[in-house]
């Protein structure tokens, strides 16, 4: 895009946070992230607001508490210079090709260059038969990938991916994970959200660690694996069960 | 039994001769039906759009008011449009009752609140699902709405059918602010409503055999529109 993109780095949060259903879930959020280095991951135990992390940082939900800030651009300006693959994708009723097609319109790409790039994200990311397919008659594994190529299509300075390769077995995982590699490569700041210590171990720059909705520990992936200095951080690491020790709200649980 | 037998065959042969009087009936009909259906859905779509995206006070009021219109009776309907538009009423200058004109007034109002409240429950049930990836792309409003109607398409036009096999088959209304004036505003219902108290058995059973037939096409068509959508949409 010949659009001067702004400089939305770094992202810094300053005392955010977020209530649902009357807990507080994202509890005084105070971290700068920034361009470099090019994958940022969030760990936790479920429940710990990764996914509502993600959000808040996309501006998908908006603070109630503190401020999200987009190197002095508000989350509402900054986010069309971003994108987000959900969890569970959602499939527009098209083709999977429209499904591309209307990123790509969204953005202002003119019609006569649409194909080209479509079909360059449907090759990289494996799709290319199923062009005419309907969206929504793909499989699991193959709605993830095309979710991954529409939002590549919007060509985000900062990418945000929840638990991208959750569901998905390890051919198809692999494959995400080293689009994923390629696009950070490409200078496209990764956001990313897993559950999977051995992925985050392979692709992880700097790791944030949440837990109850707080960050406990905020690092480079090297040390963070190596000697964790948060506690909990250590137990998670260890595989220990975190929920029933050193409760910080009484009700206890996740949500 | 026999005169049933005799006024179905009257009326088989009334519909093969293509009887110009029948004919006159049944254009008129479709006339008016088809053009308040259209003026309904370009009016009704975007306010059931609007209800299903937008947050405002008395939202919940507006669907609960659209909803009961849905089951307004045809003959009141009628009743305040000919009063709207009777010589002493507020619009009488403009002349328009007893003319085709004023039966589709009446079939818009019929059909609107049918267009409306389907057309928010079917994009309501979409927004909800489309609305953080929409968002996530930020969308605007209006690309956003265009996008529901377009992937809702399959579903809504099975509630502009709905609305369609409303008015076509309604006679209150079109009775009232028409006057079932021959060769002017006599269409299939109020036809069938006259003969069949003339005793002209035959003519309202030849009318009302084509009312059946065309519900029964819409209702094929409806099936099949969906039968397309689902393979667009498998859940």
């Amino acid at each position: 895009m010949s659009l001067s993109v702004p400089d939305i780095l770094p992202l810094t949060l300053r005392g955010a946070g977020l209530s649902r259903g009357g807990k507080r879930v994202l509890k005084d959020l105070d971290c700068t992230i920034g361009p470099a280095p090019s994958k940022t991951f969030l760990i936790g135990p479920n429940g710990a607001g990764k996914s509502l992390f993600l959000k808040l940082c996309h501006g998908l939900v908006p603070a109630e508490n503190g401020s999200v800030d987009w190197g002095g651009h508000s989350p509402e300006s900054a986010k069309p210079y971003q994108a987000m693959v959900f969890q569970r994708p959602v499939m527009l009723r098209r083709s999977a090709a429209a499904n591309i097609d209307f990123a790509l319109s969204l953005r202002g790409v003119p019609h006569r260059d649409r194909p080209d790039r479509r079909n360059a994200l449907l090759r990289r990311t494996g799709l290319g038969r199923l062009a005419n397919v309907s969206a929504r008659a793909l499989s699991f594994g193959e709605q993830q990938r095309l979710a991954l190529a529409r939002a590549l299509a919007t060509e985000p300075r900062v990418l945000f991916l929840d638990e991208p390769t959750a569901s998905l077995d390890p051919a198809a995982a692999y494959l995400v994970e080293s689009i994923i590699n390629e696009v950070a490569v490409a200078g496209t700041k990764i956001i990313m959200s897993s559950h999977d210590l051995v992925q985050t171990r392979r692709m992880a720059d700097e790791v944030i660690f949440l837990h109850r909705g707080r960050i406990k520990e905020f690092r480079a992936a090297g040390p963070f694996f190596e000697e964790p200095e948060n506690d909990l951080a250590r137990d998670f690491l260890e595989g220990k069960l975190l929920w029933w020790r050193r409760s910080d709200c009484p009700d206890g649980g996740g949500s | 039994m026999d005169a049933f037998i005799d006024a179905f065959t009257a009326a088989f042969h009334l519909i093969a001769s293509g009887d110009e009087d029948l004919a006159a009936i049944i254009v008129l009909s479709l006339k008016v039906t088809v053009t308040a259906v259209f003026i309904a859905a370009l009016v009704g779509m975007p306010i059931g759009g609007l209800i299903a995206l937008s947050d405002f006070r008395g939202r919940r009021f507006l669907i609960v008011l659209f909803n009961a219109l849905m089951g307004l009776p045809p003959v009141v309907v009628g009743l305040i449009v000919y009063l709207l538009l009777s010589r002493s009423g507020p619009f009488g200058v403009l002349n328009l009752l007893f003319t085709p004109t004023a039966m589709i007034i009446a079939q818009v109002i019929l059909v609107l609140p049918i267009v409306v409240a389907l057309t928010r429950q079917i994009l309501e049930a979409l927004w909800g699902e489309y609305r953080e990836t929409l968002e996530s792309f930020s969308a605007s409003p209006l690309q956003c709405l265009a996008v529901l109607l377009w992937d809702g398409r399959f579903l809504l036009v099975t509630g502009v059918l709905a609305g369609f096999g409303r008015a076509i088959a309604e006679v209150g209304a079109v009775m009232i602010v028409g006057g079932n004036i021959d060769q002017m505003t006599r269409v299939m219902t109020t036809a069938i409503a006259l003969e069949a108290s003339k005793g002209d058995l035959a003519l309202a059973l030849g009318l009302g055999l084509i009312l059946l037939s065309i519900s029964l096409i819409l209702n094929l068509l409806a099936q099949s529109l969906r039968a397309v959508g689902e393979r667009w949409s498998p859940v």
